[in-house]
């Protein structure tokens, strides 16, 4: 079963334009389609300005799509409001400190999506508070206290059960552990593992972090300037990469016994994104381009039993 | 609100400006039971008497009037006038600037133009303005003082609400199901109200001086009536003659407003959470160095020697123990990684060894930095300066917040090397050009005459690096240098540090929290834990048969490439707060091996030079 | 920059625009008849009549400002009733002596309040910083109209150091010196408020500074302290001073109005009061939009300093 279709789903920002000047475009999420099965985990990751933020704005509500639609178990979302998202799909902060009103109570902070998406009164919120707080492995001593007293551990406990409060069918999960020590990420990780199934839920895990993400996912969806550019089975993505750029980003993970080598590329910088180039934005930093890389924009095609990728030279 | 008023009479002067206006307003507020002189009623034949005379304190003006009951009156008047603006002002204005800077985009726009508009003008010419198309008046100068000051609230609370709304919790409130109007009622407004509150206590005496202004004028409160500003006006064309009528309003207007900046300043320093923690002091050009005990003996080990350092935060009482006990030595040539989490103490370590931890609050309480047999922390000033840079360079994290924006990236580089070298302009110019060529920034020429701003994160972190170069310095200390780069950068930054490192022969510490970039770069590694190493040895003894159970469990919980979906290992608990370290062993509360002895007492090293841990139950057991 | 400059030129229309919008909007709130206030209570009833028609009275809002917009733009402001000659004249006439008080008051409390600031920052909690901090406290508390009042009566009346009033001498004098010697007091008297409020501002903000990243990247280079503090940390610090300088630009020209008042000094505040207790409206509203537009152009060299020093600004 589909938990979530999204078609050509893109987003556009005007930016700068003055008194004098034309304002210019920036295409941070150029048209995507693609589909997350019920209780599956999609991975998705990208370097910084891949579009991976504003696409998850976008999936709760937050932000909306310049184009296409949204799909959530069967109800197309569009345009609706972030409450009208809010019942279906919820999102889980990377900064879990200022993801937390400084001025509210865990417990103020935990009532208001039972109180205004669901409208339940106050003992059936305090019985939900106890039962998802139990879940979350967090005391119900912590509700009466406020958030700067809590570590970024249990603050992303307390952004986590604030989530699931709204019942959600999704959880769209923006880098939850990357504000985290290395000790306490693997916490937060396994707990996110458990939740899913005893709740049956559906992830878009999105982080910069290879190996978080393939350890986490069923799926990877790798994002290159606000496009996809390969999609396929978490195993596989990195083992077996058919994108030029899959590989690049796989060989640049430092990994222990590997000699320190910079992997291969011309050139390290992005394309300028309110002056894209035509063709595949990756052709300029891409070893295998030839000229139909820079003139003709390479679309995703499967390749392998699984995989998906943008390439007109994949690797094999 | 308990902590606040502890937080404000804690100021003296807040106090004593607490104490003056209280006993004003308390004067101001009983006015009318006092047994004075009518205000009004004029006696020409009294006129200009000195104060002390006997029935009138403090004299009497040119009518003949009572100055003290006047003086009283006035102030009674003035203060509600000015209080009457703030608020006024302060409401109206807070109230535009929320809803500007909460909804943005096109509203925030018009309304900012409007405010901007209204800036345009010196304050006075607006109010002089009201003032004559309404008619003198202290009402109309009411309405003329509080409408000037409405722009100022509206720019300042809007500032404040922008970076509010562009939280993470507006949005989450949003997928909550919160309308935009309980929202800003209930989510901006308490994180708002403090800033509102400051700028009304910081305001108020202001907005007293202008009303009064305009009454001096002549162009608020009318005759007979009179607030502080008028009087001064009436007795301004006494002034040679009885210079006592206008000294007595005008010090009064002059104690009102300075009782209430100080009030103000105590409540700006008590409200804003960047002063409470005492954030906001200068740090000095080299930590304080106050050791308790003896300077460690000169042990003559490797180049750069840190021996026994003990480096502490003073934050209030509380004292932070960021460094605890922490030998480490480093020989030319070598690279040693030091690793840990965040609070671990790795990078005050790196930061005491030239002095560049923040001080005040830093302190560093104990131990010696050796470098070439020297002790750094015994150094003066002149001849520390000397070295960094020099001798010892640094790699900063962020290299977006660590090169000056101002200054372009040249300009930086030749700073660096005449800051130890008396070379011309034209040389200095030249070597800064080799440098970025050095670090492999393509069109190097081209290059030296950017700003920061306009390189990405990847070339800035290579001019960090370069600069770190422009001395051939013999150590160089590179703190977390690509964590806050993307992946493909990260491993081109790497490459070239270790290509460089080999080529110079350069000594290396490189501190990060990543086992990877440690298992590919370093010699040997140390481990540190609420501020103390733990364990320290060759990396790949240390990642093929950790001794600590704490180097074993981080190991395990970051997960490695090409492991596929998987259960990862997780440590339970919290890393420890260095203001409150547990006796014995810090990890003890998060290990399962831990036994009784780990918890008391120091535990000291056991293995060899080469291989050290601190752990009475170690996983491998050292020779 | 010649293009930055022009660009920042022209986005000052919108602005004189608004300026113009706001001062008819505040005089179309007078009470009663804009005829008669504008001609004073003597004028003719024939004269206001013919008036009240040449305004457009009986046209909707948008239509009477631009009526009155081309009368300002053309009439040059009008003529004044009370003192019967046009407007522009008399502004033009008293400008020169608002602009030589402000300006010299404005450049003092500039460097004054930046050295003191700065001093301030440099030696935090020291001795000098305390004095300075409690002189700054006191200067800001102070009424500049009493601060001026009370020098009259020290420098001038006991000390006989400085003349009492004026601009200039009324027999003799007319020269520099003489000039001088009438502008201390005033120009002091002036200073005091915005000095106070520069060096606060210098003060937090060099401290704020001083805590920066790139502060520690100067000092691990081996750059001196003195270099750290003058160069690098006071020229990042400038980029917060700098628009506060526009601002209290605006808060010298408002304290003019006092101290041109207090000293007797002829320039257009002292002609703004004077015509608001005549009710001089048209005198009024053209002194208003004059120094309100050369306040303007005076924000925009700001504007401009600000994008030279700092790079990052490109609009």
């Amino acid at each position: 079963m589909t938990a979530l279709k999204v078609t050509d789903l893109s987003k556009t920002f005007v930016v700068g334009g003055g008194l004098l000047r034309k304002p210019g475009a920036v295409r941070a999420v150029r048209p995507m389609s693609f589909e997350v099965a019920t209780g599956e985990t999609l991975g998705i990751v990208g370097e910084s300005g891949c579009g991976k933020s504003t696409l998850a704005r976008m999936l709760v509500g937050l932000n909306a799509p310049t184009t296409g639609q949204i799909e959530i178990a069967g109800k197309p979302l569009d345009n609706a409001d972030p409450a009208a998202f809010g019942k279906l799909i919820q999102y889980v902060f990377q900064d879990p400190v200022s993801s937390l009103n400084p001025r509210k109570s865990i417990r103020q902070i935990m009532e208001a999506p039972l109180k205004w998406l669901h409208r339940m009164d106050r003992a059936a919120r305090t019985a939900r508070i106890a039962e998802i707080f139990a879940s979350v492995n967090l005391r119900e001593e912590f509700l009466d206290r406020y958030p700067h007293e809590f570590s970024g551990g249990q603050a992303q406990r307390i952004g986590v059960a604030r989530a699931l409060a709204a019942a959600p069918r999704i959880m769209v999960l923006d880098e939850p552990v990357s504000a985290l020590d290395v000790s306490v990420q693997a916490q937060v990780l396994n707990l996110l593992a458990d939740l899913r199934g005893q709740f049956d839920l559906t992830y878009l895990f999105i982080s910069h972090d290879l190996a978080v993400v393939e350890a986490v996912s069923d799926r990877i969806m790798v994002l290159y300037f606000g496009a996809v550019v390969e999609i396929g089975p978490a195993r596989e993505v990195f083992k077996t990469p058919r994108h030029p750029y899959t590989k690049l980003l796989a060989d640049s993970a430092p990994v222990v016994g590997r000699p320190l080598t910079a992997p291969e590329q011309k050139d390290s910088e992005l394309p300028d994104p309110l002056n894209p180039p035509p063709g595949c934005a990756f052709a300029g930093r891409c070893p295998r381009a030839t000229d139909i890389c820079v003139k003709v924009e390479p679309d995703l095609r499967p390749l392998g039993e699984h995989q998906l990728a943008a390439c007109h030279h994949p690797l094999d | 609100m308990t902590t606040f008023l502890k937080l404000l009479f804690r100021n003296r002067l807040a106090a004593l400006g607490a104490v003056v206006l209280g006993a004003i307003v308390l004067l101001a507020l009983v006015t009318p039971l006092l047994p004075l002189a009518d205000p009004d009623v004029t006696a020409t034949g009294d006129r200009f008497m000195r104060p002390f005379t006997e029935g009138h304190l403090l004299g009497t003006d040119h009518l003949g009037r009572d100055l003290l009951s006047r003086l009283l009156w006035g102030t009674r008047l003035s203060l509600a006038v000015g209080i009457a603006a703030a608020l006024v002002a302060g409401t109206i204005g807070s109230a535009i600037g929320i809803v500007a800077g909460y909804f943005g985009g096109r509203i925030d726009n018009v309304i900012m133009r409007g405010v901007d508009m209204l800036m345009a003008f010196p304050y006075i010419l607006l109010a002089l303005a009201i003032v004559a198309a309404l008619g003198p008046g202290l009402l109309n100068a009411l309405i003329a003082v509080a409408a000037v000051n409405i722009p100022f609230f509206a720019r300042n609370i809007r500032g404040v609400t922008v970076g509010l709304a562009g939280r993470e919790f507006i949005d989450a409130a949003r997928l909550a199901g919160m309308g935009h109007g309980r929202i800003i009622l209930t989510e901006l407004l308490p994180n708002v109200a403090s800033t509102i509150v400051i700028a009304m206590s910081t305001t108020v005496g202001w907005m007293i001086l202008e009303t009064a202004g305009l009454s001096f004028l002549g162009l608020g409160s009318q005759p007979p009536v009179a607030d502080l500003g008028s009087m001064l006006g009436e007795a301004r064309a006494a002034l040679i003659t009885n210079p006592h009528t206008s000294v007595v309003p005008g010090v009064m207007i002059f104690l009102i407003v300075m009782s209430i900046n100080l009030l103000g300043d105590g409540v700006r320093d008590a409200l804003d959470p960047r002063l409470r923690s005492g954030a906001l002091t200068r740090p000095r050009a080299v930590t304080l160095v106050d050791r308790k005990g003896q300077v460690p003996e000169a042990d003559q080990k490797g180049l750069l020697n840190i021996q026994s350092l003990e480096t502490q935060f003073h934050v209030g009482p509380r004292i932070f123990r960021a460094v605890n006990e922490v030998s480490l030595h480093l020989n030319p040539g070598e690279a040693l990684g030091i690793i840990g989490e965040s609070g671990s103490g790795k990078s005050v370590t790196a930061l005491s060894v030239m002095g560049l931890v923040a001080s005040p609050p830093g302190v560093i309480t104990g131990g010696a930095v050796r470098y070439a047999g020297e002790d750094l922390l015994s150094a003066d000033y002149r001849s520390l300066r000397q070295k960094r840079g020099n001798n010892v360079a640094y790699i900063f994290q962020d290299p977006l917040s660590t090169l000056h924006p101002l200054y372009r990236v040249g300009d930086q580089l030749t700073e660096a090397i005449q800051a130890h070298h008396a070379v011309p302009d034209a040389t200095a110019r030249a070597r800064a050009v080799e440098l970025l060529k050095d670090v492999r920034i393509p069109n190097a020429e081209a290059r030296v005459r950017d700003y920061p701003h306009q390189l990405s994160g990847g070339m800035r972190q290579r001019v960090g690096i370069a600069m770190a170069l422009a001395n051939d310095p013999d150590v160089i200390i590179a703190d977390e240098p690509t964590t806050a780069l993307d992946v493909t950068v990260q491993a081109q930054i790497l490459a070239l540090l270790d290509d460089l490192r080999r080529d110079r022969g350069l000594a290396i510490i490189f501190i990060t929290h990543d086992f990877g970039v440690v298992g590919q770069l370093c010699d040997r590694v140390a481990v540190m834990y609420g501020g103390r190493i733990v364990e320290e040895g060759p990396t790949a003894t240390i990642l093929s048969h950790p001794a600590h159970p704490y180097t074993k469990k981080l190991m395990a919980c970051v997960p490695e490439l090409g492991g596929g979906k998987r259960e990862l290992a997780a440590i339970p608990g919290l890393p420890p707060v260095v203001s409150d370290l547990p006796p014995g062993c810090a990890f003890a509360p998060r290990c399962d091996k831990a036994t009784e002895a780990c918890r008391v007492g120091e535990i000291g090293f056991t293995g060899s030079d080469t291989h050290r841990v601190r752990c009475i139950h170690p996983e491998e057991v050292l020779a | 920059m010649g293009a930055h400059i022009l660009k920042r030129l022209i986005s000052a229309i919108p602005v004189l625009l608004g300026i113009t919008v706001i001062v008819f909007l505040i005089m179309a709130m007078i009470p009663g008849d804009p005829a008669t206030a504008i001609l004073g209570s003597y004028a003719t009833p024939e004269n206001v009549e013919k008036l009240n028609r040449d305004l457009g009275l009986d046209k909707p809002l948008v239509t009477r400002y631009f009526i009155w917009l081309g009368n300002m733009l053309s009439g040059g402001f009008g003529r004044s009733f009370s003192l019967n000659r046009p407007v522009i004249d008399e502004i033009l006439d008293r400008f020169n002596a608002t602009l030589i008080l402000a300006g010299v008051s404005f450049v003092l409390c500039t460097l004054l309040g930046i050295l003191a600031g700065v001093v301030s920052a440099a030696r935090q909690y020291g001795l000098a910083d305390k004095a300075i901090t409690f002189t700054v406290l006191i200067g800001i508390s102070v009424p500049s109209f009493f601060l001026g009042m009370m020098m009259i009566l020290v420098f001038a009346v006991n000390l006989r150091l400085l003349p009492v009033s004026g601009m200039y001498a009324i027999y003799g004098g007319g020269d520099l010196i003489d000039l001088a010697r009438h502008l201390v007091m005033p120009a002091l008297a002036l200073a005091v408020v915005a000095t106070g409020v520069i060096a606060r501002l210098s003060r937090s903000a060099m401290l704020e500074v001083l805590r920066q990243d790139y502060i520690r990247t100067a000092r691990a280079k081996g750059v001196h302290e003195r270099r750290v503090i003058m160069g690098h940390a006071l020229r990042a610090a400038m980029v917060s001073i700098i628009p506060v300088l526009g601002i209290q630009a605006g808060f010298v020209l408002s304290g003019s109005v006092y101290i041109e008042i207090v000293f007797q000094w002829p320039g257009v505040g002292r002609m703004l009061v004077d015509a608001i207790l005549k009710r001089d409206i048209l005198l009024v509203q053209g002194g208003v939009v004059f120094v309100a537009a050369a306040y303007v152009f005076f924000n925009i060299a700001v504007d401009v300093a600000q994008s030279l020093l700092d790079p990052r600004i490109k609009t």
